[in-house]
């Protein structure tokens, strides 16, 4: 054992005669009111900017959003619109025209949203085999996919609930009477496309029973290229939610006005649920959202105004810190 | 064995008065032995015949464990079970398996599998513990009869009733005894009882006269009895029986009964017939069962597991019905269910059947509500605990090796909340050894060595003049730091001290008498007969140290020993005793040589405790007959004749100064007697020796009375009770701690008020209220006249109107026993109560197990009971701690206990450094844990709402499952196992600091209601702000909007920052295992879904990839983490600082001096406080000392109020 070995050896059971007698170095930080008032003041100055940069990011979004579920239904089936959205044999077709009223910049995004559609339910959620989803209908333990597993005894790909309810409403955009492009690829995650979707994974039995739900699936492409399939088996956490339908990547100018072709073919009828379309820029930040601004901004106004309330009321009734004249044996309502 | 048989010979001899005359069988009948409750028949030397019914009685096999190998799986499984939670998680583990489990059924049953193993592997390590010592106990061996008079060893286990054993010196009994014949020759033999009623003086027991023969092996033959005597019974001090022996039959009574755990001394060997063994035996029908405690901390917590039961309760029933709310009225509407093709669960035909299985999933998905996780934790933490309690290195003992030991883990944080202490005395406070301290001789003080209690008086004082000097001077205070001398360190220098005089018994210093200087003094004839009492009034035996030359002492007590010792050292040496005289050896006499002298013992009035005094009847060389009498003063003054008071003043005085210097004194005088005088009296005396009847001995008294008066006063002793090292500063800083300390001993009232008196529980000045009954027949009489006594004194207190007024409360077991009745209990708990101190004396085990038991039910707060016998083991077992004394013979009271510790001075350092630990630690810990479940659990409920109450959770099954068991437990474990508040030598310098336990201000129901209150906001601030940040925006630039998975694992690192953040907050101390342990959280979480994102996604599903590719290139999740952090942490932040600036408690405030390094800078400050950090006490030593200040301070202000020439002294006080 040479030297430094043994003085190595001697620290370390100091240090483990420290631990076991509790007494370790330690940092024992007390709240005094200089660290209070820094610490308030601190995260003051870090949430106000944080916040307002924050906000000057999401004001710079531009978003139209237009419901549509009602006005694209034909007057005289609006009594009924349950049935006429199920009906096969009525064209499903509808217009809109949006106004753009601000400059948009590409990639202008497209999304549709439903609410009142509970996708977060737990008998739909669990609707689903991502096995299958991967390794096709050579996996059979689908069980979990109930009640959309079998078909004429024939198993489904993709099966379950999710899959099976597939939104099938679809937009076209024009604007000037030219046809505005929409890509519509890489919509989803590439970790869902490239290893969660099958790349040999075709539809199979899909959308062939007596009950359609959705929208149908071309068997002769495999599910790792079915984006919107992809995009929609990305269940949502609340029941009011969009979806990424696609991207516009032409720039659209204030007063553009952008014709939408669109068949309403999902029925949100059953339930009640709005249908909106929405076309929206992004930030480096992501959509539309003032709140993670304004929050920042409250939090951090809060805590300066915490700082400064702590401040006077410390300069009004001022206890020195650390005076033992306050320790309770010195106070006078202090009673052993 | 020769020194036995003298022995033996004087104790038969007409010296002994009172307690020798042998009750003859004849004197009283056999008795009349029979009906139920006296059907033992034993068959003595005839084992075979106990192996069959109905003698076939218990085998002498004794277990104190709680399972075997047999009942260990449904008992320990039933206990587990039996605790709410685990029910709870028991209910839920077996319905996972089912469809209606929100998480998979891995999830929930491994964790119940952890805690209920953890939980039943530490059970059956302790019980597998005690399982050991009683197989040690078990495995004993002793000698007894096989055939033919051939005595061979076996197991105590395997000794049955009617066997004949042969017991020898310093050996236990292995059973409860016949004694049949000793070493000696009239079949006495000497016991020590220590383990059964904690008594140390030795007992006599002897054996029938008709059995005395019986004193070999080979006499046992052919020998045979019958023994018929009552049932096994509890009751340690009677024995009815009769033995049959020879077609006579004899009475037996206690005396000729050897009790189980008791031990012989002084005496070679016995034999004795086994009556009743193993838990048959009067020891073992004592024992009360181990109860398996809990803490207080941890029934609190049982009533916050049913509140947050009936959250859950609630919050389920709202999830249910809302699920079959809208299973019925909305999901025929929701066609992408397929609602027409559902199974029962979710069949809109049937809300209420779906509803009710709904009700089932949403009471395990809540289930997070109630932290499974929280017992395992608490498991942990206090393993780990009582680790550190072990490893102490400043609670370990050198002398004996023994550490303190933390026997169970259960009573951690107990220990931080006790309120009343329990305690034994022999052994426990005292090492029952005397030290000769001082004398007062012809009116003369000697002996200078100060006792401790003078000397921290002394030293106070100096240091309160100096302050007013130096405040009235102005001037710079630079000699103070030096004169600052703590009450410890006056005290170690005193044990320092001790160390240098060696003779035991003996720490007299004064060199006016000390070598022969007495000759020198004036009164030299008082001085020399004062000695000659110390070295001829006793009963002791010398015994030659064959090594030294010098002569030791075998002594009753302690005390006559000190008094024999001293005798020795001043130049008396008691060196041998015949039958009828004490044989002195004067080293310093008139011609210079050392003289033997032969006093003739005529007659010898033993010391009993209601006679408080001992006199000797001797004739000196001379022909001269004197009357040599020691005893209590009160006593002794009475009895002075006229001629007799001429040192009664100085005498007085100084007895009051020993008093108060906490020694213990006697009283020494003697009388010249006439030759008719003498004989007169003796025939007196010898006639009511002599007389038969109940009467005899009143008969005595009336004689040995007459004769003892008209004495004459030469002096007193002061003797000093050798308390255990350290226990009258443990005492002092436990009651500066604000705890109660009660006395409970089975030794007499004198000893017992003496031992008070030296460990500062009682002092001068304090108002003694003793509760006696008085002798009568009739039960409700006395029971009348001690309400009527406890009443009066309540009174007393309740008017008395000097606030530094302290009453002591003595009570002996004889009325306790009257007061221990229901209907008394109350009246003398409130007194009790009322009293400084309370001191129990001649207390039996139970009467211990039940004074304690009323303490700790009348008054409803924490008792801890210390002893080191057995017989404290009742009082152990039923406090709320019980702590036992290791490093003594028996181990009886360590095994029941539920710490050790190897001193009674280490009892401080157990209460008040990791009792008030370990109570804050758990306290704190268990408050965050419920913060942190009802901050995570909430959200879960919140989601609900949003997804049609169907049960689906937003995190991913392993989240969930690593919630408890990773991510969060670590930084709880490491609050409850390294926070301090403040540190450990804080906490002994600051003994008011304990006072945070027993008043429980960190788990009050405010403080668990703020905690849970914090949980709620934090819930809703996570829940919602995410909510909304991510509800249906694009959250990254890639235009794709968050998911179910993206949601809720934002929302779940929110939760993982907040709540590791807000344990940061919590904490007040950090070495580096804390920083390990809480930012390691939030880095394994990140690594976690790292992790956990590179698995294939038929394992990680949504989560797949979900950290690199969508979270972290998302600045909004990673500013709405710090937003949520932030703001979830923020309130309470504010609240401690307000708290801290405007209402600090105690240990803020230290902290601060500590952290300003104010104690450094301002040392003086620092000790001033420190001295002043205790609780107002009436007891200790600290409180005596302030007392004699007090009455010092009175005099001097009287003194300069009549001179009026000094400005009046104003009492030391800082602001």
């Amino acid at each position: 054992m040479t030297n430094t070995d043994r003085e190595r050896h001697r620290e370390r059971e100091t240090a483990f005669y420290l631990f076991t007698q509790q007494r370790l170095p330690a940092c024992k930080p007390v709240l005094t009111p200089a660290w209070v008032i820094t610490i308030f003041l601190f995260t003051g100055f870090i949430f106000i900017p944080v916040g307002l940069v924050t906000l000057r990011a999401s004001r710079s979004v531009v978003e139209i959003v237009e419901r549509y579920d009602t006005e694209c239904v034909p007057e005289p089936f609006r009594i009924d619109k349950v049935s006429y959205v199920q009906d096969d044999s009525i064209p499903k077709n509808c217009s809109l025209s949006l106004k753009v009223r601000k400059y948009m910049k590409a990639p202008i995004y497209i999304y549709y949203q439903l609410d009142n559609y509970y996708q977060n339910h737990r008998r739909y959620v669990k609707s689903r085999s991502d096995r299958q989803l991967l390794h096709g209908w050579k996996y059979h333990a689908t069980s979990s996919c109930q009640p959309v597993e079998f078909n004429n005894n024939q198993p489904i790909v993709p099966c379950g609930l999710i899959a099976w309810s597939l939104f099938n409403d679809t937009f076209t955009f024009i604007r000037e009477r030219a046809e505005l492009k929409v890509n519509r690829k890489n919509i989803a995650w590439k970790s869902d496309r490239d290893h969660k979707f099958g790349k040999t994974v075709y539809p199979f039995n899909f959308q062939n029973g007596t009950l359609i739900g959705g929208g149908k699936l071309n068997p002769r492409i495999p599910l790792s290229d079915q984006e919107d399939l992809i995009v929609w088996m990305r269940t949502s956490a609340l029941p009011s939610f969009r979806k990424l339908y696609g991207r516009i990547e032409e720039d659209l100018d204030a007063d553009d006005v952008v014709v939408v072709h669109l068949m309403n073919n999902y029925n949100t009828y059953g339930f009640g649920g709005k249908k909106k379309l929405v076309l929206s820029t992004s930030s480096w930040l992501g959509g539309k959202n003032d709140f993670l601004g304004l929050a920042c901004v409250f939090v951090g106004s809060s805590s300066v105004i915490l700082a400064i309330v702590f401040m006077l009321l410390h300069l009004k009734s001022r206890r020195p810190y650390g005076d033992p004249s306050y320790l309770p044996w010195n106070r006078k309502s202090f009673s052993g | 064995m020769a020194r036995g048989r003298i022995r033996a010979r004087l104790r038969r001899g007409h010296l002994y008065t009172f307690s020798c005359l042998r009750p003859s069988a004849t004197e009283e009948g056999p008795h009349s032995i029979e009906g139920p409750g006296y059907s033992r028949i034993v068959h003595c030397n005839q084992p075979l015949m106990h192996k069959r019914r109905p003698l076939k009685y218990r085998s002498n096999y004794i277990s104190t464990t709680k399972y075997n190998f047999a009942t260990f799986l449904p008992k320990a499984l039933y206990e587990q079970f039996h605790r709410v939670a685990n029910l709870y998680f028991l209910g839920a583990a077996i319905v996972s398996v089912s469809p209606l489990s929100p998480f998979s059924a891995v999830s929930m049953i491994a964790p119940l599998a952890f805690v209920v193993g953890l939980s039943m592997a530490k059970e059956a390590l302790e019980d597998w513990r005690r399982f050991m010592q009683d197989m040690k106990v078990n495995t004993r061996k002793v000698k007894v009869h096989k055939e033919e008079g051939l005595f061979g060893n076996k197991q105590w286990q395997q000794v049955q009733v009617g066997d004949v054993v042969k017991v020898e010196k310093d050996q236990f009994f292995p059973a409860d005894l016949l004694l049949l014949s000793s070493s000696y020759e009239d079949g006495i033999c000497y016991v020590e009882t220590m383990n059964l009623d904690g008594e140390t003086n030795l007992k006599v027991k002897r054996a029938l006269e008709v059995t005395l023969p019986f004193d070999e092996d080979e006499a046992f033959k052919n020998f045979t009895g019958i023994i018929k005597c009552e049932d096994p019974n509890p009751n340690l001090y009677t024995f009815i029986g009769n033995f049959e022996y020879d077609h006579q039959v004899y009475a037996l009574d206690p005396s000729q009964i050897l009790l189980r755990d008791s031990k012989l001394r002084n005496t070679a060997f016995i034999y004795g017939i086994v009556i009743f063994t193993g838990h048959d035996s009067k020891v073992m029908q004592n024992a009360t069962k181990s109860p398996s405690k809990r803490s207080r901390i941890e029934r609190k917590m049982d009533y916050i597991i049913y509140v947050l039961f009936s959250v859950l309760l609630v919050i389920s029933l709202v999830s249910s019905v809302g699920f079959a709310v809208r299973t019925k009225f909305y999901m025929p509407d929701w066609w992408y269910l397929q609602p027409q093709n559902t199974d029962d669960y979710y069949n809109p035909k049937k809300p209420v059947v779906s509803g009710v299985a709904h009700l089932v999933t949403a009471l395990m998905l809540y289930g997070y509500l109630i932290p499974i996780s929280l017992y395992v934790s608490i498991e942990v933490v206090k393993v780990l605990q009582a680790s550190f309690i072990n490893q102490d290195i400043q609670m370990y003992d050198e002398e004996t090796g023994n550490p303190a030991q933390a026997r169970t883990s259960n009573l951690n944080e107990e220990l931080g909340q006790v309120d009343t202490i329990l305690s034994d005395k022999t052994g426990t406070l005292t090492c029952n050894q005397m030290d000769f301290l001082k004398c007062s001789i012809a009116g003369t003080a000697y002996g200078v060595r100060p006792s401790e209690v003078e000397l921290a008086a002394a030293q106070q004082m100096a240091i309160d003049l100096e302050d007013q000097d130096a405040e009235r001077s102005t001037l710079p205070r630079q000699k103070g730091k030096q004169q600052e001398i703590e009450l410890e360190t006056v005290v170690t220098s005193k044990d320092e001290k001790d160390l240098k005089s060696p003779i035991k018994g003996f720490s007299f210093e004064d060199s006016r008498i000390m070598k022969g200087n007495w000759w020198k003094e004036p009164n030299v004839d008082v001085i020399m007969l004062s000695f000659r009492i110390l070295a001829i009034c006793h009963t002791a035996v010398p015994e030659l140290n064959e090594e030294t030359g010098s002569y030791t002492y075998e002594a009753e007590s302690p005390d006559e020993g000190a008094f024999l010792v001293a005798a020795r050292e001043f130049g008396f040496e008691f060196f041998k005793r015949t039958q009828s005289s004490v044989f002195i050896r004067e080293r310093y006499s008139a011609s210079g040589q050392p003289i033997d002298r032969e006093f003739k013992l005529l007659n010898m009035l033993e010391f009993t405790s209601k006679r408080k005094r001992m006199t000797v009847i001797v004739r000196d060389e001379d022909g001269q007959i004197l009357l040599l009498c020691k005893g209590a003063d009160s006593i002794i003054f009475d009895r002075l004749s006229k001629n007799g008071r001429l040192y009664l003043e100085d005498t007085t005085r100084h007895l009051n100064e020993y008093g108060e210097a906490g020694l213990r004194t006697l009283a020494l005088a003697y009388r010249k007697l006439e030759e008719s005088e003498y004989s007169a009296w003796n025939n007196e005396f010898q006639k009511a020796k002599t007389s038969i009847g109940a009467d005899r001995e009143t008969m005595l008294e009336k004689v040995a009375e007459m004769m003892e008066r008209d004495l004459i006063l030469v002096g007193a002793t002061a003797v000093e009770d050798k308390l255990q090292k350290g226990v009258p500063q443990c005492i002092d800083k436990l009651a500066q701690a604000g705890l109660k300390i009660w006395v409970l001993t089975g030794d007499k009232m004198e000893t017992a008020i003496n031992i008070g008196y030296s460990c500062s529980l009682l002092r001068q000045g304090m108002k003694q209220i003793c509760i006696t009954a008085i002798s009568s027949d009739a039960k409700e009489v006395v029971k009348e006249n001690i309400l009527m006594q406890i009443t009066n004194a309540s009174q007393m207190i309740k008017l008395e109107k000097d606030p530094h007024a302290a009453f002591a409360l003595i009570i002996e077991g004889k009325t306790l026993a009257y007061v221990l009745e229901d209907d008394m209990k109350q009246q003398f708990l409130g007194l009790a109560v009322d009293c400084a101190s309370v001191i129990c004396c001649r207390v039996s085990p139970k009467q211990k197990a039940l004074v304690t038991r009323l303490v700790k039910e009348g008054t409803g707060k924490t008792t801890l009971a210390i002893g080191d016998g057995a017989n404290d083991v009742g009082m152990i077992q039923e406090a709320d701690i019980g702590v036992g004394i290791s490093g003594v013979e028996g181990m009886q009271a360590v095994m029941a206990s539920d710490f050790s510790v190897a001193q009674f001075r280490f009892l401080e350092r157990l209460l008040v450094v990791h009792g008030h630990w370990c109570y804050k630690r758990i306290a704190q810990m268990v408050c965050y844990f419920f913060y942190k479940n009802i901050a995570f659990g909430l959200t879960l409920f919140y989601f609900e709402a949003f997804t049609g109450f169907s049960g689906q959770s937003v995190y991913d099954d392993w989240y969930m499952l690593l919630f408890n068991v990773v991510l969060t437990s670590l930084p709880v474990i490491s609050l409850g196992v390294f926070e301090q508040d403040v540190s450990s030598e804080v906490c002994l310098q600051f003994p008011a600091l304990y006072q945070q336990g027993p008043r429980n201000l960190f788990f009050d129901w405010y403080r668990i209601l703020g905690w849970m209150g914090n949980g709620l906001y934090s819930s809703l601030i996570i829940f919602f702000l995410n909510i909304i940040i991510f509800y249906d925006q694009a959250f990254c630039a890639g235009g794709q909007t968050a998911d179910m998975a993206a949601l809720g694992t934002a929302m779940f690192t929110c939760i993982i920052w907040a709540l590791n953040c807000q344990i940061a907050l919590t904490m007040s101390h950090f070495t580096w295992i804390q920083h390990l342990l809480i930012w390691g959280s939030i880095v394994t979480w990140y690594l976690f879904l790292l992790v956990y994102g590179m698995v294939s996604p038929t394992i990680s599903g949504n989560a797949y990839q979900i950290l690199v590719e969508a979270l972290a290139p998302a600045p909004i999740y990673w500013s709405a983490t710090l937003l949520v952090t932030v703001a979830c942490n923020l309130p309470y932040m504010a609240h401690i600082s307000f708290q801290r600036c405007f209402h600090p408690l105690d240990h803020h405030i230290i902290q601060e001096i500590k952290y300003y390094r104010k104690d450094v800078e301002d040392d003086r400050m620092w000790c001033r406080e420190r001295s002043k950090a205790r609780q107002k006490t009436k007891i200790g030593f600290t409180a005596r000392v302030d007392a004699k200040i007090r009455q010092l301070r009175g005099k001097l202000q009287r003194k300069q109020t009549s001179l009026e020439t000094l400005s009046p002294i104003t009492p030391s006080q800082c602001s």
